[in-house]
């Protein structure tokens, strides 16, 4: 037997254990339903792993451990998931938390499991992640996790293992008959903790009111090799409050907010060491525990073992409690413990005793009265506080000076209330002090929290707020370089150059004044006949023209440098003109001077000369420049064309060209037409006339030529109006950018414009043509030549007034929507051909009249012109019957 | 001669003393003012703008300028009374224009009517809303201070002030009854009698 020493105050409140130890550790039926709380230790909450239909088996686990500080929950029994919600537990709130209810199948068939043959072979670790898997917490009271404490080996020098056997607790007696009944096994368990702490010291604190349990624990331990006492410590309340018990066994205080480990010190609670007995032997889980059912309320109180979830009125049932003299239900002890008042209540890990108590057992506490300094609290105070002051603290929401007062080393173990002659519930005001302590600081974590929140929302928004403006003035710094930039390019080689350019053109104006101001002057003097000062003249004359070269030379040379082409051609055209007049003139003044003669005129002549080589010079420049002008329009068209390869717009640009050729073309058809008439009018002239053979010949020839030229020259014109379209029919086709189709169609309505005045021209030439040949006609002139040409005329005039008016329906078809024009266009079209028709066949009446040869002509011609007619009347039925459509 | 002597050392030591306070002014330069700081602790930072200033701070910045310290309704009077203490003021009641809610309530959005218009979003302080445009919005409850400030700009009305559940974690143990029950402080033997002479 150790030494035992002795801790300060302490209170000796009746035990009454006796009651529940007169029988054995009996088992508690198997109810049907076991509602199993996730939480049944400190820490974290288990998480359910099991669904709700789902079947387990007993020792299965239905929830795993989250985080460090959590143990796994497994099922107490066999049977099936009925529901994971919300049941009452047992808690001081009397509220009710998150349960798995299994609803039992009363095979109670355990899950495949066995013990470790030898747990010295795992590593501590394994060991310690073994028993934290079995679901091991603290059951003496907290419910620390087990493994958590088990792991203080790791960082702590342990020099002491305590077992806490004391249960100080009046009526309980569950770690008594544990004892008493399976002394071997708990030493069992020490040998594991031994093996994992490696204490110097093992010691079992156990109060000295359990003889038969000291006395069986004695024996158990008789065979061990290591260091291990039982020590029977003095029945004092609260001695089975770990530090408390430490200062017993040890005199050792565990300083303030330390743990006992700081000292070398690990307290396990009796209860613990049995379970992991149970889990490294046997490999079962924390599933079961003994709960004491006691109090005047049951008539048979007695230790059970118990399945965790059972709810304690099957436990109160089987104690036969008395329901009528029941007047509350106290879960552990009497001075720690608290009321419940829901019957289905499950025990858990920590349960280690319901009390049943009756009004006169336990009477409705005594209103509180008036502190009177008594000081009583004080000397029972195991933690040496001053409960009176931490009393008034906590009544005047004091917490600061509370806190001051070491209220957190409070151990709430009840004794001051016990002592209380005023019967103040002092427990009751610690707890709520603490709580609202709790919560105060809580409070200020999450008004950290919110504050750091707000200030990084409000850094969030200033940040994007500066990058906003950041980006936007790095835009507007951009564009104002761009603008620069754009400033500084049009600047700096257009502004300068032009500024020299107008100074040359200055400096070689004035140049020219001068030089005209000379001649005028020599032209006087010499007009005068003043022989005297006409040398001088000459000299002035001579150094403004020397002037005047050296200004068109460094203008000549300026432009070479500068390429401005445009500028340059008009420039030098204006330069070439001007060289021109004075040479005019000078010729003027050299005639005047000749006519007179007069002396200086050698002179004259040479600045004649001179001037005339100038004009050349301006005139080759200025041809030289235009060349250099129209080079670039070609290489501008080929780069126009290159354009065309890549983009659509070219066709439309390239058509403009077309048409612009087709125009020239056009032109010179009508003067070769106008050629043609103007000949074939000579022609009639001289056909009214008595022949004279050779002239007739002559314009007949020219006619001829005349004649072919147009044709060719049609045919061109044609062949280039008939490209255009295709052309413009090929540039919608294309992909292209926006614009393109709208010019396209502008294009193509400008062609059809084309198409149609063509069209007219054409009618309008058939006419006059079929109104000439009438005339011949009528004056009997049918067998001549023009007769005959004029009919030849007529019918490829008549064709290419079809042709023109088909490529012109066929170019205006995709555009012109409106089906009543077209109509209308039909509708003319044939009353038009009718018309030469009739006229047609008005003339070959006329002419069978008159025997005349042209009348097979006329009649093939009139077919013809019948043809038309008949197509353009089936036309307008087709188009008009589609209208009707 | 003294004299001057005596100015020269007197001058001196101004010259030493004031290069000693330029020294310190730079070296032991405190940004901002730490009264501010002090009182920005006291604060409850819910940063719901009932003191109408945009959020804690700057009412501590004001405060600390001479406003009146009674106008945090989320603090109560707990706060006013520590404000006092810290700056040695008169303790005073809560400005009537705040009604004193202690009932600490945080927002909920009822999902099922949320839009996802993101209004309540950019206007909660403390970013304890979740969501993205039309995805459904929720309310992270530990983050939120229910500073009320979401509810406003709600256009469909779901997010409902609601005072926070107890459960068993935050569970609070009660003052016992005498606390505020004055009548149980009689002597217990005194009592009896009264109740047997009214009967």
């Amino acid at each position: 037997m150790g030494k035992v020493f002795a801790f300060h105050g302490g209170i000796h409140p009746p035990e009454n254990k006796h009651q529940s130890t007169q029988c054995p550790i009996a088992i508690a039926p198997l109810a049907k339903v076991l509602n199993v709380p996730v939480q049944q230790h400190i820490g974290a909450p288990a998480k359910v792993c099991v669904n709700i239909g789902d079947k387990v088996l007993k020792g299965q686990r239905i929830a795993d451990a989250q985080g460090k500080v959590s143990v796994p929950i497994h099922a107490p029994s066999s049977g099936i998931i009925k529901a994971i919600a919300e049941h009452p537990v047992p808690h001081p709130s009397g509220m009710p938390a998150l349960c798995i209810s299994i609803e039992t199948d009363g095979l109670d068939e355990w899950i495949e499991h066995s013990g470790l043959e030898d747990f010295r072979t795992l590593s501590k670790h394994q060991l310690i992640d073994y028993i934290r898997d079995r679901g091991i917490a603290g059951m003496g009271g907290a419910g620390f996790p087990t493994a958590v404490k088990l792991h203080l080996g790791d960082d702590h020098i342990v020099n002491t293992l305590i077992i806490n056997a004391a249960e100080c607790e009046p009526y309980i007696s569950a770690d008594d008959l544990l004892m008493r009944e399976r002394a071997s096994q708990i030493v069992s368990g020490i040998d594991v903790l031994q093996h994992l702490l490696a204490p110097s010291h093992i010691i079992i604190g156990i109060e000295d009111n359990k003889p038969q349990a000291i006395r069986a624990l004695e024996i158990a331990i008789q065979d061990c090799k290591y260091n291990i006492d039982v020590v029977g410590v003095p029945t004092k309340y609260p001695s089975g409050g770990e530090k408390q018990l430490i200062q017993l066994l040890t005199n050792v205080e565990v300083p303030n907010g330390g743990i006992p480990a700081d000292v070398g010190i690990v307290c396990q609670n009796v209860g613990t060491v049995y379970a992991i007995h149970q889990a490294v032997k046997h490999g079962e889980s924390l599933i079961s525990r003994v709960v004491t059912v006691t109090g005047d309320g049951v008539a048979k109180p007695q230790n059970y073992q118990t399945l965790i979830g059972t709810p304690f009125s099957l436990l109160l049932e089987a104690a036969g409690m008395y329901t009528q003299k029941t007047s509350r239900l106290i879960v552990g002890g009497p001075m720690m413990g608290f009321s419940i008042d829901k019957l289905d209540t499950p025990v858990v890990k920590t349960s280690n005793c319901i009390i049943a108590a009756t009004s006169t057992e336990m009477p409705a506490p005594e209103p509180a009265q008036a502190c009177i300094r008594c000081g009583l609290c004080e000397q029972v105070c195991p933690v040496q506080l001053l409960p009176q002051q931490l009393h008034w603290f906590a009544k005047g929401q004091e917490y600061q000076k509370a806190q001051q007062h070491n209220l957190f080393d409070c151990i709430e173990c009840g004794a001051c209330s016990y002592v209380c002659p005023s019967n103040i519930p002092l427990v009751q005001y610690y707890r709520h002090a603490k709580t609202s302590i709790r919560e105060e600081q809580q409070d200020k974590r999450k008004s950290d929290l919110a504050r750091e929140r707000f200030e990084a929302k409000q850094d969030r928004e200033q940040r994007a707020v500066d990058e906003k403006a950041a980006k936007r003035k790095a835009r507007a710094e951009q564009a104002a370089k761009a603008q620069a930039e754009k400033k500084a390019i049009e600047k700096a080689p257009v502004l300068t150059p032009q500024v020299q350019l107008i100074s040359l053109q200055n400096a070689l104006k004035a140049a020219n004044s001068t030089v005209l101001i000379a001649q005028q002057k020599l032209t006087d003097q010499t007009a005068q006949g003043n022989s005297a000062t006409l040398d001088l003249c000459n000299l002035q004359l001579q150094k403004a023209q020397k002037q005047l070269e050296q200004a068109q030379l460094a203008l000549d040379a300026f432009e070479s440098k500068n390429e401005t082409p445009a500028v340059d051609t008009k420039k030098l055209k204006i330069a070439a003109a001007q060289a021109n007049t004075k040479l005019l003139k000078a010729k003027q003044a050299l005639k005047g001077a000749i006519e007179k003669s007069q002396p200086g005129i050698e002179l004259l002549e040479s600045t004649i000369s001179q001037l005339e080589s100038e004009a050349a010079s301006a005139t080759t420049m200025y041809l030289a420049a235009t060349q250099e002008s129209t080079t670039i329009e070609k290489a501008a068209v080929t780069s126009e064309a290159e354009l065309a390869a890549t983009t659509p717009i070219a066709p439309a640009i390239k058509a403009s060209n077309d048409s612009k050729d087709c125009k020239k073309l056009k032109i010179a058809a009508a003067i070769l037409r106008a050629k043609l008439k103007k000949s074939q009018t000579q022609l009639a002239l001289l056909g009214e006339q008595p022949p004279t053979q050779p002239d007739y010949q002559k314009l007949e020839e020219e006619i001829t030529s005349l004649q072919q030229k147009l044709v060719t020259a049609e045919q061109e014109y044609q062949h280039s109006v008939a490209l255009q379209p295709e052309l413009n029919s090929t540039v919608p086709v294309k992909p292209a950018l926006k614009s393109i189709p709208e010019q396209s169609a502008a294009a193509i309505i400008v062609d059809n414009k084309k198409l149609k005045t063509i069209a007219a021209i054409a009618r309008t030439k058939a006419k006059k043509a079929q109104n000439e040949l009438d005339k011949l006609i009528e004056s009997g002139q049918q067998d001549s030549l023009v007769a005959k040409q004029l009919i030849e005329d007529l019918t490829r005039l008549n064709e290419k007034v079809l042709s023109t008016q088909n490529t012109y329906q066929t170019a205006k078809g995709p555009t012109t929507n409106a089906p009543e024009d077209e109509n209308e266009q039909l509708q003319a079209n044939f009353a038009k051909a009718q018309n030469l028709y009739d006229k047609a066949s008005a003339a070959l009446i006329k002419a069978q009249a008159d025997n005349s040869p042209a009348v097979e002509k006329m009649e093939t011609s009139i077919a013809k012109l019948k043809s038309r007619v008949d197509s353009a009347h089936n036309a307008l039925t087709a188009s008009s019957s589609n209208n009707q459509e | 001669m003294s004299i001057i002597i005596a100015v020269s050392v007197l001058l001196g030591l101004a010259i030493i003393f004031g290069m000693i306070l330029g020294f310190s002014a730079i070296k032991f330069h405190v940004e901002g003012n730490p009264i501010v700081n002090q009182i920005d602790e006291i604060l409850p930072q819910t940063q719901c703008g009932q003191c109408g200033h945009p959020g804690c701070r700057p009412y501590a910045e004001s405060i600390a300028n001479g406003e009146a310290i009674n106008k945090c309704p989320p603090g109560g009077q707990a706060t006013i009374e520590a404000l006092a203490n810290l700056l040695d003021l008169e303790v005073l009641e809560l400005d009537g224009e705040h009604d004193e809610n202690p009932v600490k309530t945080v927002a909920y959005i009822r999902e099922d009517e949320c839009i996802g218009c993101t209004k309540c979003i950019q206007a909660c302080p403390v970013d304890a809303i979740l969501g993205a445009a039309k995805q459904m919005h929720t309310v992270i409850i530990d983050e939120c201070t229910g500073c009320d400030l979401c509810v406003a700009p709600c256009p469909v009305d779901c997010i409902d002030m609601l005072p926070l559940a107890t459960n068993i974690t935050n569970w609070k143990w009660q003052a016992p009854s005498a606390f505020s029950d004055h009548s149980h402080q009689l002597i217990a033997t005194d009592k009896r009698p009264a109740v047997e002479l009214e009967s």
